[in-house]
């Protein structure tokens, strides 16, 4: 039937066909160029890249870098979603602001802050190196560089989600006697806990993914090098088919986690609760 | 058990008074009715001084503050000056931020009609598309900018070698390559920020524009943009910030030649290697106030939009 709110079938299929066009050639082309140049030479040499000496370095240190920024910023979103939607306080418009400060600067300016604080010529360098201490181009560094980018992920999630939840039923645990503990981990971390989880597997992926704030403080040296940064170094050094195979590998990561971040939105969060910026 | 005589009692307030001064103690008791405050606030001030604020503070006190290279103040400043004003800085920022500015717009348009075929159309495979478009969201910058480099490569990429063979155009390494990472970036941007305002848009008031005689076109430019186009700039906005930061990809696909292909945060990490940090700190204080200045416009475009829709 034809209604008022009907678009002609020309811009109708136009639409659809622009849409498809955009998304085959941004988005599938690249994934389906990734898969097949890391596959070209056969799983056995697939495998054999991504178990060479530097392949596996680098995902031991991507892995170590998740493991302390993931809990680091789980439990700062938490408190701060705690704070900020419980309490009244002066300021409070301002800390929310301040908060999403690192979704707007460039990733690069994460890194250089830390290097201008660490480096040989920055406020602290001087006194780092007399005293032995190796924060800039070792694992701390990459993992402040990581939590200032990912620094908002799981916050911006639970903010909106424990403010639509209010605080009347930790309020009438509080009358029927239960103590701080109980009171978050019975009443409301069953109701956050998938807020939390997706907060949580979105700031995974952009920690293990990040390039341009861990550039500037990790360096050149092999060994203490993240997975996106020796894409870039197999690159350099023309390995491409070992660039493909660890970039296969993070491909694998953000496809499970946009599956688990949809499944989630589908089951448990009200879609699209949370924008990428 | 309460001995203490209250304000009224004592004969010191009247009675409305003494209401609103319980009211005003009962709120500032309120605050507290769930406990730990001081806990989370505590950690929340601090985390957020330790990695994020006292970082920035150092990054912007590094511009002002006289080094063993520049003992003077205004050494430091004439210094930090001459390089964010140097001709390669200069080219590095129209490359940035003209870029960003071009593929924020491509992306406007095709995230409006991505957006529009999302919400409006029934097509088969709508979902699965409606989840890619978070891809660019998801997937490392590093993957994305090798990826998008060897489809755009003129030497066997999916459409790069066409493009070349065709029309003896070059993509990867050149502009144009740092143009497509940069609208691959934005393009979810638009179009989340778009879907929610598209599925509002009541279909009455098209509608009612029909039964007054506008044809299809007439309803889109009259009664359809100018509604959403408050979300359509936001969207624009968002993928033209997050463009004028990017590094990741475009280490991949652009040459990085001084003067051609040079992006600003290229230039502050080649600061940095030079040892001239003075300089690259210079840099990073022109691109936070760039950011600064997206976020003002996003947040001045949300704030009228919001007025003039409760008028």
């Amino acid at each position: 039937m034809k209604r008022a709110t009907t678009d002609p079938w020309l811009a109708r299929y136009a639409f659809i066909g622009i849409l498809v066009v955009f998304v085959v050639i941004f988005l599938l082309f690249p994934v389906s160029v990734v898969l097949y140049e890391a596959l070209k030479g056969g799983l056995g040499f697939y495998f054999s890249a991504l178990t060479a000496t530097h392949s596996l370095t680098a995902i031991r240190l991507t892995l170590l870098v998740a493991v302390a920024v993931v809990p680091l910023n789980t439990l700062f979103g938490v408190c701060a979603a705690w704070a900020i939607t419980h309490f009244r306080f002066c300021g409070k418009a301002l800390l929310i602001s301040l908060i999403e400060i690192p979704l707007w600067v460039s990733p690069v300016i994460g890194g250089l802050v830390f290097a201008l604080i660490f480096g040989q010529k920055g406020w602290l360098g001087p006194w780092l190196d007399a005293h032995h201490i190796q924060i800039l181009f070792a694992y701390p560094g990459i993992v402040l560089a990581t939590a200032f980018v990912t620094f908002p992920f799981v916050a911006r999630g639970l903010i909106p989600l424990m403010q639509a939840q209010g605080s009347a039923e930790e309020e009438a645990a509080l009358t029927l006697g239960a103590n701080g503990w109980q009171l978050f981990w019975r009443v409301t971390f069953p109701k956050i806990k998938w807020g939390i989880l997706y907060g949580m597997i979105l700031c995974n992926a952009r920690a293990m993914g990040e390039f341009g704030a861990v550039s500037v403080v990790a360096g050149s040296v092999d060994d203490r090098i993240t997975m996106p940064l020796q894409i870039e170094q197999y690159y350099l050094d023309f390995s491409l088919p070992d660039a493909f195979a660890l970039a296969s590998l993070l491909l694998l990561l953000s496809v499970v986690t946009l599956v688990i971040k949809i499944g989630l939105e589908w089951r448990h969060l009200a879609p699209n609760y949370v924008r990428p910026h | 058990m309460n001995a203490v005589p209250s304000a009224l009692e004592k004969g010191y307030v009247t009675s409305t008074e003494e209401t609103a001064l319980n009211n005003q103690n009962n709120r500032s008791r309120r605050r507290h009715i769930l406990p730990g405050f001081h806990l989370t606030l505590g950690f929340t001030i601090f985390y957020l001084s330790a990695i994020v604020l006292i970082p920035l503070a150092a990054l912007v006190a590094k511009v002002v503050t006289p080094t063993f290279d520049y003992p003077g103040f205004s050494q430091v400043i004439g210094h930090v000056l001459k390089v964010v004003t140097d001709t390669r800085a200069v080219d590095s920022y129209w490359l940035s931020f003209g870029l960003s500015f071009v593929a924020a717009l491509i992306n406007g348009v095709f995230g409006f009609i991505a957006a529009w075929a999302l919400i409006r159309y029934e097509f088969p495979g709508k979902k699965i598309l409606d989840a890619l478009v978070d891809l660019p969201f998801a997937m490392p910058t590093s993957v994305a900018g090798l990826a998008l480099t060897q489809v755009f490569s003129n030497n066997g990429g999916y459409i790069g070698q066409w493009l070349y063979e065709w029309f003896g155009w070059q993509i990867s390494y050149t502009r144009w390559g740092i143009l497509i990472a940069l609208v691959f970036i934005g393009f979810p941007f638009v179009v989340r920020t778009l879907q929610p305002v598209l599925t509002d848009l009541a279909s009455d008031v098209e509608e009612a524009a029909a039964c007054l005689g506008s044809n299809r076109w007439q309803t889109f430019w009259r009664v359809i943009l100018p509604s959403v186009r408050p979300a359509l700039i936001t969207g624009v906005m968002l993928a033209f910030g997050r463009g004028v930061g990017e590094y990741g990809s475009i280490v991949f696909i652009s040459s990085m030649i001084p003067y051609s292909t040079e992006i600003t945060p290229q230039l502050i990490i080649i600061k940095l290697e030079e040892f001239d940090y003075v300089g690259a700190a210079g840099l990073g204080v022109v691109m936070l106030l760039m950011s600064f200045a997206i976020v003002a416009t996003v947040n001045l475009v949300q704030y009228f939009s919001s007025t003039r829709r409760s008028s």
